[in-house]
């Protein structure tokens, strides 16, 4: 055999393969137009996020596919669209009117579902039964807005239903407008129950049965979703694009190639050092929104020793290399979260800077007078689902702690394994982001600080005193009693600062980076996309 | 012939009994809790408990057994929760991803090794011998992410001469009819060539991936084979008889050197089958190896179970090919058994 | 065909018995062929690195220094500076300790563990031989990375738990070898004689089987230690390596990986070459160890 005649051959055969430029038939290039390709690193687990462990991916589905009783407006933050807290708009209502201890909503007479239907009232009250009846986290959301019992939701007429209140709560009404709260056509999900299902959960979960813009029109689990515009939707002006893919592609580096070569439209989970590349490479359109309500801190465990000792817990809050995870870690991709300054006062929002600063000597000092000069030993954990920020943290936080003579040995722990860990509230020290979908400050301070000991509030942190403010504020807010408000927020964060059960030290960015002729992106409480608001071309 | 497969498959049972009962047991003991994992960030206790016994995980370890060796023998191996859907159709829409990636991998090693490794065993101990040498050491080398990503920032991202690492076709794409579910084959029965000239675009590098993994015991063992079978004494009469070097060394030596080469085969492809978890993940290929490791790390008991026994089925089968082929190839064997 | 015939029959094949004859073997092969030459060279590099490593560094392989963070090659950091400032060469260096842990300890492992159970499975057959080969063709069924990857995940992700699911992945390979070898030497002469004159089975199993073998096995052991480096590494990047911040190949290159796409290509590239480098000299020293183990070879 001739092999060189051989080697050559298949070497041609390979490069011809390789080299040709795909060809582009006609209809695909249109198609191309029209089409919007997101890359991310995981997908969905469950179109419905009414179902058993839905993931945060899931959320988008729902959000895309499914319409609320009413949403939010937008405003410009930065010159970047951005969900306005305080001012809602009709989805499927038209109107709303809110009365001392209920909310009376009319539906809008043009909605109809993707198959047809018209919503009805019916329709409205069964999903909100849904939520508030199967358990798990859109129960636990709806809760959340004191809407716990299906009694509260009833159907006055055919297009108008009614929420009672069962207690004045200021989070009744923005958790309406949250993910959970969305509406169902009940005629067919039923249809797809039987006895052992009656919310028809399996089937909601591989199919959208909704009255949004979008509907999911294939989704191959791990690997893609396919979504197409709902032509039908009257909740809003028609979406400009027709069809959305969303791939996932696990390699961060293969995400950036493909935006940096054109392949890809949106990605939107890049390791900040990415971000940071592309956006001074200007190839890309690259927006960074903060976190609503949301910060990564070092949380301590405050029932057991050491740190159940406050001058522990604040000498580790100097020693933290602050500055150097602000440049090394997130490429200053956030707002920091310390150093508030000598003297400036506290103010009425959350999140903010604490007044505490990189100071080894105050630390080592600090040591010294909580009885521990020579240090311990103690392992540090976070969630290996995020490890692009939290490994190099922990690698600087403990190198800056063994100045301390606090010997860390660092945790991975997997993503499915972190929150059996955080529920079991034994973690010594860790880091962790919290943020919520509702922005207010005594929210945030209820699930994560309150003495209830919710899954949040990961130091097992208990002061009856905190209790107290927090309690206060909610209180305060739901009768809109403004100075006892504001005063007892105050109390709250200085409270948090004084005793440090955990350490703020930033506000993340949503990144988002978008090829040149994509635009329309709108930042939401839930950090997903919307579909509806975006343009290519 | 009957009797062989049937004694093959007999001595195969107990292995596979073995493979239920092990990753059974080691599904269970990974850390993480699947019923508060799957019972949403704020679970109450009782949530949690609820959500324990929705999935039948409060049964005792004996019970959760009998109830998934009963399911299995209706041929229904579980639901992943990650993904919510059967894992048996999973598998079945994943293997012939990763069936034709490998398939294509080791076409590709046997056509690059096959060759060197002849060449090596004609010319041993020279120059060319030593750079066969070190070409397929090389490539065993080298972890195989680390070659995937390489390969796609030289020949996606820095070249632009393959297309991007997106899974099995450009998205604009559709997937041919299936047929065999593997791509290629179904858009040349669909006369789809378009189709299939980018579904063997999306190929050629995860493919060349594990073929540089794989060259070198495929190499390795040709030219062993080939040394030892030109050294007896048939090939001495062939060439004593004057026959031209090449008719000796294709027609005599090279189709009795064969035999172990199709052991080593079948060998490396169940290895690569499995050891395609990491290229697979490099190259969002949607196959069974991404799929079993995504599980893996979720505590995601069935698909785990579900694919380590598919593929100790695939693995039994294979043994089982390659006996017969052995019997096709040399008769001596089949009338020996 | 001649070219065949000279290499076949070696210069210095004198019927010379013993260790004496391996020696002279052994550094006929060494210095015959250059690629084992040069593996055996570079073997002593790795044993050099992994005793004396920490004391040959320039810098503290654990010292950050965010100032100097993703600093390409240069006179100071010969293999450039990580994510966090740190020396690559100095971590790269250090890592060679604890990559070559994970190699020869679970070979040595598995020598024990696999070679015993083989070579009795051999030597004495009957149900010890069905015992040991059912267990060993249970694991050969499993996908083996996956198996590795559900031990270390099962079992928690430290060096010994590496080091163990690697033992257990190798283990039907060195049953498989130990027993064929056992097998044919079962009623060899010497083992005849060695019963004759009233050694128990098991004395003759330890003193006259398995020192038969072990050139063999050697051989096997040389191949695994790059495979063993390999699967390490495999496992550092779906995220169940060892800990942070230690240094280790595999880890190194999958936390390089994601700096390639942006132009930092030092991060993976330098461990990488490292990590190949190592089970590169594993792999030729199996093969160059083969060639003076191998009697057909030595005619």
């Amino acid at each position: 055999m001739d092999r060189r005649a051989f080697l050559r051959s298949t070497g041609a055969a390979a490069a011809s393969a390789i080299a040709a430029p795909a060809v582009w038939s006609p209809a695909r290039a249109q198609s191309r137009q029209e089409t919007l390709l997101i890359v991310s690193e995981s997908g969905p687990n469950n179109l419905d996020i009414h179902g058993v462990g839905t993931n945060v991916p899931g959320y988008e589905c729902s959000w895309n596919c499914y319409d609320r009783l009413i949403s939010h407006e937008m405003k410009s933050v930065n010159g970047v669209p951005y969900y306005n807290r305080d001012k809602y708009k009709p989805e499927l209502a038209e109107d709303m009117s809110i009365g001392d201890m209920s909310a009376t909503f009319k539906l809008r007479k043009d909605a109809v579902f993707q198959d047809g239907t018209p919503v009805t009232a019916k329709d409205v009250k069964w999903s909100l039964d849904r939520t508030v009846t199967v358990g798990g986290f859109p129960t636990f959301q709806m809760k959340a807005g004191s809407l716990e019992k299906p009694e509260q939701f009833v159907v006055v007429d055919d297009r108008t239903v009614r929420i009672d209140f069962i207690r004045k709560d200021r989070l009744t009404v923005p958790d309406l407008a949250v993910v959970v709260p969305c509406v169902l056509n009940s005629g067919l999900v039923k249809k797809n129950a039987n006895a052992n299902d009656p919310w028809g959960l399996e089937y909601v979960k591989q199919n959208t049965a909704g009255s949004g813009a979008y509907r999911v029109a294939k989704w191959t689990p791990g690997t893609e979703v396919v979504f197409e515009r709902n032509d039908k939707w009257t909740g809003g002006p028609l979406p400009k694009v027709r069809r959305v893919i969303w791939r996932m592609v696990p390699s961060a580096g293969n995400r950036r190639a493909l935006l940096e070569r054109g392949d890809a439209d949106i990605s939107y989970d890049l390791p900040n050092k990415d971000f940071s590349e592309l956006k001074s490479n200007g190839k890309l359109s690259i927006v960074s929104v903060p976190y609503s309500n949301g910060v990564q801190y070092i949380g301590m465990n405050v029932t057991k020793p050491p740190f159940d000792n406050l001058k522990v817990r604040q000498a580790v809050a100097y020693a933290i290399p602050y500055q150097k995870i602000m440049d090394a870690v997130l490429y200053g991709l956030a707002n920091p979260m310390f150093g508030k300054g000598e003297g400036a006062p506290t103010e009425v929002k959350w999140p903010q800077p604490s007044p505490y600063l990189t100071d080894m000597t105050k630390a080592k000092q600090l040591m010294v007078e909580a009885g521990y000069p020579n240090g311990f030993e103690v392992p540090i954990s976070f969630d290996l689902g995020f490890a692009v920020v939290n490994e190099p943290l922990c690698v600087l936080v403990q190198e800056s702690l063994a100045e301390l003579g606090i010997r860390t040995t660092i945790n991975k722990i997997p993503g499915s394994n972190w929150r059996t860990e955080l529920n079991k509230k034994e973690m010594p020290l860790f880091t962790n982001v919290f943020s919520g979908w509702l922005d207010y400050p005594e929210y945030f301070f209820f699930w994560c600080y309150h003495g209830q000991n919710s899954v949040f509030n990961t130091m097992s942190y208990k002061n009856p005193k905190m209790d107290a403010l927090i309690d206060g504020a909610r209180q305060a807010a739901a009768t809109g009693d403004k100075e006892a408000y504001d005063k007892d927020v105050k109390g709250f964060i200085d409270l948090a600062f004084t005793d440090i059960p955990r350490i703020p030290l930033f506000q993340p960015y949503v990144n988002v980076a978008m090829q040149k002729n994509v635009s329309g992106y709108e930042y939401w409480f839930h950090r997903r996309l919307d579909y509806r608001a975006l343009l290519k071309g | 012939m009957r009797s062989i497969v049937l004694k093959r498959l007999a001595t195969a049972i107990p292995s596979l009994v073995g493979v239920i009962v092990i990753s059974f047991l080691l599904t269970r003991v990974l850390p993480g809790d699947t019923a508060s994992y799957f019972a949403g960030p704020a679970a109450t206790p009782q949530a949690i408990a609820e959500v324990r016994k929705q999935l039948g995980l409060d049964k005792s370890l004996p019970e959760q057994f009998a109830r998934y060796v009963v399911d299995l023998a209706h041929g229904d191996l579980g639901n992943s929760l990650t993904t919510g859907q059967p894992v048996v159709t999973e598998i079945a829409n994943r293997l012939p991803a990763s069936g034709e990636l490998t398939l294509l991998g080791l076409l590709i090693a046997l056509g690059i090794a096959v060759p060197l490794g002849i060449l090596a065993a004609i010319r041993e101990g020279s120059w060319i011998d030593h750079l066969c040498r070190v070409i397929v050491t090389t490539g065993v080398s080298l972890p195989v992410f680390f070659t995937g990503l390489l390969l796609v920032y030289l020949f996606y991202f820095r070249l632009g001469w393959s297309p991007a690492p997106l899974g099995r076709l450009d998205v604009f794409y559709s997937a041919p009819p299936q047929v065999t579910g593997f791509y290629l084959i179904d858009s040349l029965i669909a006369r789809d060539f378009e189709t299939f000239r980018a579904a063997l675009a999306q190929l050629i590098l995860p493919a060349a991936t594990l073929a540089i993994f794989s060259l070198a015991p495929l190499a390795r063992i040709t030219r062993g084979s080939m040394l030892a079978v030109m050294g007896s004494d048939f090939v001495r009469t062939a060439r004593a008889s004057g026959l031209t070097p090449k008719t000796v060394i294709l027609t005599y030596a090279f189709r009795n050197a064969m035999l172990p080469v199709i052991t080593t085969l079948g060998m490396v492809f169940s290895f690569l089958l499995g050891a395609n978890v990491l290229v697979e993940k490099v190259f969002a290929w949607p196959g069974i190896g991404s799929y079993a490791v995504e599980a893996l790390i979720a505590s995601d008991y069935a698909p785990v179970q579900g694919f380590v026994l598919a593929m100790a089925l695939l693995y039994v089968a294979l043994n089982l090919m390659i006996d017969l082929l052995y019997g096709v190839i040399d008769p001596r064997v089949r009338l020996e058994a | 065909m001649t070219a065949l015939d000279t290499t076949a029959v070696e210069p210095d094949a004198r019927p010379a018995t013993g260790l004496s004859a391996t020696l002279k073997h052994a550094r006929h092969v060494v210095t015959g062929n250059p690629i084992t030459g040069f593996s055996f060279t570079l073997f002593i590099l790795l044993v050099v690195c992994a005793l004396f490593g920490p004391f040959l560094v320039p810098y503290d392989p654990l010292a950050t220094n965010t100032a100097v963070a993703l600093k390409p090659p240069s006179l100071h950091h010969l293999m450039g500076t990580d994510q966090l400032g740190r020396d690559l060469l100095s971590r790269v260096i250090v890592a060679t300790r604890l990559d070559m842990a994970v190699a020869v300890f679970s070979v040595a492992l598995v020598f024990v563990l696999g070679g015993i159970s083989g070579i009795a499975a051999g030597y004495f057959g009957g149900w010890t031989d069905r015992l040991v080969g059912r267990l060993s063709d249970t694991i050969m069924a499993f996908p083996l990375f996956v198996l590795a990857m559900g031990i270390v995940a099962a079992l928690g992700n430290t060096v010994t738990n590496i080091i163990i699911a690697t033992t257990i992945i190798n283990y039907p390979l060195y049953v498989r070898i130990a027993r064929a070898e056992a097998n044919v030497r079962r009623n060899a002469g010497f083992v005849q004689a060695a019963r004759l004159s009233g050694n128990g089975e098991i004395r003759i199993l330890l003193t006259q089987i398995l020192p038969n073998i072990l050139p063999i096995m050697m051989v096997q052991m040389s191949l695994t230690m790059g495979y063993a480096i390999l699967n390490a590494a495999g496992l550092s990047f779906i995220g169940l390596g060892v800990r942070p911040p230690t240094p280790e190949w595999g880890i190194m290159v999958a936390e390089g990986a994601a700096f390639i796409v942006s132009g930092e290509w030092w991060i993976a590239l330098f461990p990488g070459l490292a990590l190949m480098l190592a089970v590169f000299c594993f792999n030729l020293l199996g093969d160059g160890l083969r060639d003076i183990v191998d009697p057909q070879r030595r005619t």
